[in-house]
């Protein structure tokens, strides 16, 4: 736990590793994390929604992250976990879990660390990603959850 | 006191006006009918007297102003030196309508105009005969002279008992020293002695010296409450003290009226339509009968009881104690049901709530339209869930109105037709299975079948040589957009927006409406709603490895499919013959791509299910036990599905979908429809 230092941190990210990437969101939105459960499948809905589970009473839908990036499909596994986040969009905030690969740990986020991400050229789109920051030579990739969460499918105005 | 305090005391002002408003409006209704009852003026004139009471607690000084005239009319109405008429009444019950804008205002903390109430008081002042209500505040500017003074020198010297009542003059008093710059002593000399101090009584008397031009009626609007608990002076300072005549009279709650001016009084004019006011949504509270909340106690005593018998047992188990255990969880599931209903019942209201604002809606509507009604209610006891009670109050008021405005003659009409003068509308509520039924029924003149049939075919809703169609069918297209066969476009009703709004308004709550009409003897609408909105009687049916739910309200039967009475339309869409009709036949499995799933239907299982008219048997697997379900929302952290009108819990923690039949059913339609396109592209929305 080496960037743990509060006093000079403008935020905390959780990392999570997702097809041997490490992919951070802003950890203030993890509402909690918790081992994967089989979701009740929704019908006509793409296949990177795996279902909906309920959580203490509420249902909640859970987004495969590999899925979503069309990455390759793997087996869950026991680290295979759900993170679950508030979504704000809008005025509204609503609960979302992710699958991914597994958690990996908790950085100090500081502005200046945070580069654009440059352009991958068309191989994938950008616009879920909030900047590339670099920790110990490796490099994490944050995401903009509310953007990603409110795309296609699960955005709000969906609920035509 | 703290300001949280004052506001939770405002609140529950609010709230007792408002049933004191709609006292006095069954009331005045009654009396328009010619109800001779003594109590029921009185209970008009107590409704108003607290109304004016609370205003005065809550320094609403406009408040007080206004419901003290209509107290004054309604005194002497009371005290027999008014006759009861209908002007008078008429005037009343408009300044019930004006009160409530007010107490909106007061509510919403907007500034009260003060002039708005003038005409109200001047016709209610015209009708007691002004000249003699003396003390009134609505007296002649003569008096204006005397009741304004440099200042006010005001003695106020409340009896004992006065906090007993519930009033407290920390209140008046800081009501009258908020006027202006005042000097207060405390007058101490009638504490008794420590040993014979009685804590509930008031012993003190105030003198407040106010320095300031405040009128008259302003300080005895803040005694309001209170003025007979205590002995109230109010004395005008001035040069010359001596010169002062005997001052201000008391004031009385009830002005001497004049019998001999009564009939000279000429109505003032009626006031200028009031300006529509928002009611602005706030915290919304229900009151609950006692009894359902002590019925909730004892349930939740036994809950308790059942639970440390259960840990009793649980505490040194052995096979011998495992019937005890069956029994004592037998009990758990007994209580638990029971505390559910109980907690749901709590939600229930009676119906009557909706029902009240009819009679006024009908007489006032009767006048304006000249034609002569009489309203019948019933069922009022009939409860109903409250989000479902909020939601139904818009239809109704449009349905009434229709029938008032279109379904009931003109009283010469109705003779010339053999029929009584007075038209009759009913209103009912009642229980059925598991719905509430209301209906509106009319004797008016019924659907005009041949205009409504004319209408359709211009709109091309039927074709001109269809003569199948039976009457009920072409009823219904009233319930399209757009459909408004009156022909002339009134006031109240017949531009044509309306009973498909009533129709929409009924299936969000997942009810449905029906009109059957006769001509010459009426017309009814029947109203099917759900008894709540959270809680839903399913039937747990399998496809594949996926569980759902289907309403048990919408499930005809469920039969063995029989091979030879499976037909297929165009080699594509599948019919069921079932005693002479013609069911569509839904795969769920292929309508919601599961993989699995009985895909033969000889000897597969079909449940038969309706919604909104439309039948049609859905293939499944296997069917479950049924069960009650507490309904969740999709959309809270999701969004709509097509087909799908909710999810549950069960009792295993998983979740199961709810299916939506009447959507299910569009649903499937619109897929056979567009067979030829292929499915949605599963991952349309991805990266990419």
């Amino acid at each position: 736990m080496d960037g743990l230092d509060v006093n000079a941190a403008e935020g905390q990210l959780l990392t999570f590793l997702l097809a041997g990437e490490e992919y951070g969101v802003d950890i203030l939105r993890v509402q909690e994390i918790r081992g994967w459960d089989s979701a009740t499948r929704v019908p006509n809905t793409p296949r990177y929604i795996k279902g909906i589970i309920n959580l203490r009473g509420t249902i909640v839908p859970i987004v495969d992250l590999r899925e979503r990036f069309n990455l390759d499909r793997v087996d869950y596994g026991p680290t295979t976990v759900v993170i679950v986040l508030k979504v704000v969009s809008g005025e509204t905030s609503r609960i979302m879990g992710i699958v991914v690969d597994a958690v990996s740990d908790v950085y100090n986020l500081s502005s200046e660390q945070l580069r654009p991400a440059p352009d991958f050229g068309g191989s994938i789109d950008t616009e879920f990603i909030e900047g590339l920051m670099t920790v110990e030579e490796q490099m994490i990739i944050v995401l903009d959850i509310d953007h990603l969460l409110n795309s296609g499918d699960l955005a709000v105005a969906a609920a035509a | 006191m703290s300001d949280s305090r004052i506001e939770q005391l405002k609140g529950i002002f609010f709230e007792e006006a408002e049933e004191g408003l709609e006292t006095m409006e069954q009331g005045l209704l009654e009396l328009d009918e010619g109800s001779k009852d003594p109590e029921l003026i009185n209970t008009i004139f107590r409704a108003a007297h607290s109304i004016k009471g609370g205003s005065g607690t809550f320094g609403f000084s406009e408040l007080i102003e206004f419901t003290h005239s209509m107290e004054s009319l309604l005194d002497a109405m009371r005290s027999g030196d008014k006759a009861i008429t209908t002007e008078a009444t008429s005037a009343l019950l408009e300044s019930v309508d004006h009160l409530r804008a007010l107490l909106t205002d007061a509510r919403n903390n907007d500034p009260i105009d003060s002039e708005s109430s003038r005409p109200y008081i001047d016709r209610l002042n015209a009708i007691l005969g002004a000249d003699d209500a003396a003390p009134s505040n609505a007296a002649a500017p003569a008096q204006d002279a005397s009741a304004r003074a440099a200042g006010w020198n005001i003695d106020f010297k409340p009896h004992p008992d006065l906090m007993q009542s519930g009033n407290d003059p920390y209140l008046i008093v800081r009501e009258i020293t908020g006027l202006g710059p005042a000097k207060t002593t405390v007058d101490v000399s009638n504490v008794p002695s420590w040993d014979v101090l009685d804590p509930e009584n008031l012993y003190l008397g105030w003198t407040i010296r106010l320095e300031a031009a405040a009128e008259e009626q302003q300080i005895h609007d803040a005694f309001a409450w209170v003025d007979d608990q205590a002995d109230i002076r109010v004395e005008p300072i001035e040069a010359k003290p001596v010169a002062a005549p005997e001052a201000a009279p008391a004031p009385e709650a009830a002005p001497e009226p004049s019998p001999k001016k009564a009939e000279a009084a000429a109505p003032a004019k009626p006031p200028a339509a009031p300006k529509p006011r928002s009611a602005k949504a706030g915290s919304s509270s229900i009151r609950v009968s006692i009894d359902k909340v002590d019925a909730l106690i004892n349930i939740v005593g036994e809950l308790v009881i059942t639970q440390s018998m259960l840990g009793q047992i649980e505490k040194d188990f052995d096979m011998s104690k495992l019937e005890k255990l069956r029994d004592g969880l037998s009990q758990l599931e007994r209580n638990t049901r029971e505390l559910q209903e109980s907690v749901m019942r709590i939600r229930m209201l009676p119906i009557s709530s909706v029902f009240s604002r009819f009679p006024r809606m009908v007489r006032d509507l009767s006048r304006q339209l000249e034609k002569k009604v009489h309203l019948e209610l019933s069922g009022e006891s009939t409860e109903l869930d409250k989000t479902v009670m909020e939601k139904i109050g818009d239809p109704l008021v449009h349905l009434v109105r229709n029938s008032l405005d279109h379904g009931l003659e003109a009283p010469a009409d109705r003779l010339e037709a053999g029929k009584p003068e007075t038209g009759r509308i009913e209103l009912n509520a009642f229980h059925q299975g598991g719905n509430i039924v209301i209906e509106i029924c009319d004797d008016g003149r019924g659907l005009p079948t041949d205009r409504i049939r004319e209408k359709a075919i211009s709109k091309g809703l039927m074709s001109a040589d269809d003569t199948s169609s039976s009457t009920e069918k072409i009823h219904d297209f009233i319930f399209h957009p757009g459909f408004s066969t009156a022909k002339e476009v009134s006031d109240l009703s017949g531009r044509g927006v309306g009973l498909d709004v009533v129709r929409k308004n009924i299936r969000a709550l997942g009810g449905s409406v029906e009109v059957q009409s006769s001509p010459g003897e009426g017309t009814k609408f029947t109203i099917r709603l759900p008894l709540t909105l959270a809680i839903l009687d399913g039937q747990l049916i399998n496809v594949g490895d996926e569980t759902y739910i289907v309403p048990l309200v919408s499930i005809i039967e469920s039969l063995q499919i029989d091979g030879k009475q499976v037909n297929a339309i165009a080699g594509k869409a599948e019919v069921y013959r079932l005693r002479e009709q013609y069911i569509p036949i839904v795969r769920l499995y292929d309508l919601f791509g599961i993989e699995g799933g009985e895909r033969k239907l000889d000897g597969g299982l079909l449940v038969v299910v309706e919604g909104d008219g439309q039948h049609a048997g859905l293939l499944v697997d296997d069917l479950q036990n049924q069960q009650q379900v507490v309904i969740k929302s999709l959309d809270t952290n999701y969004r709509r599905v097509d087909g799908v009108s909710g999810a549950t819990i069960l009792g295993d923690g998983t979740v199961a979908l709810i299916l939506d039949i009447p959507g299910l059913i569009k649903f499937a339609n619109d897929r056979s429809r567009r067979a030829e396109t292929p499915r949605l592209p599963q991952d349309k929305f991805a990266l990419n």
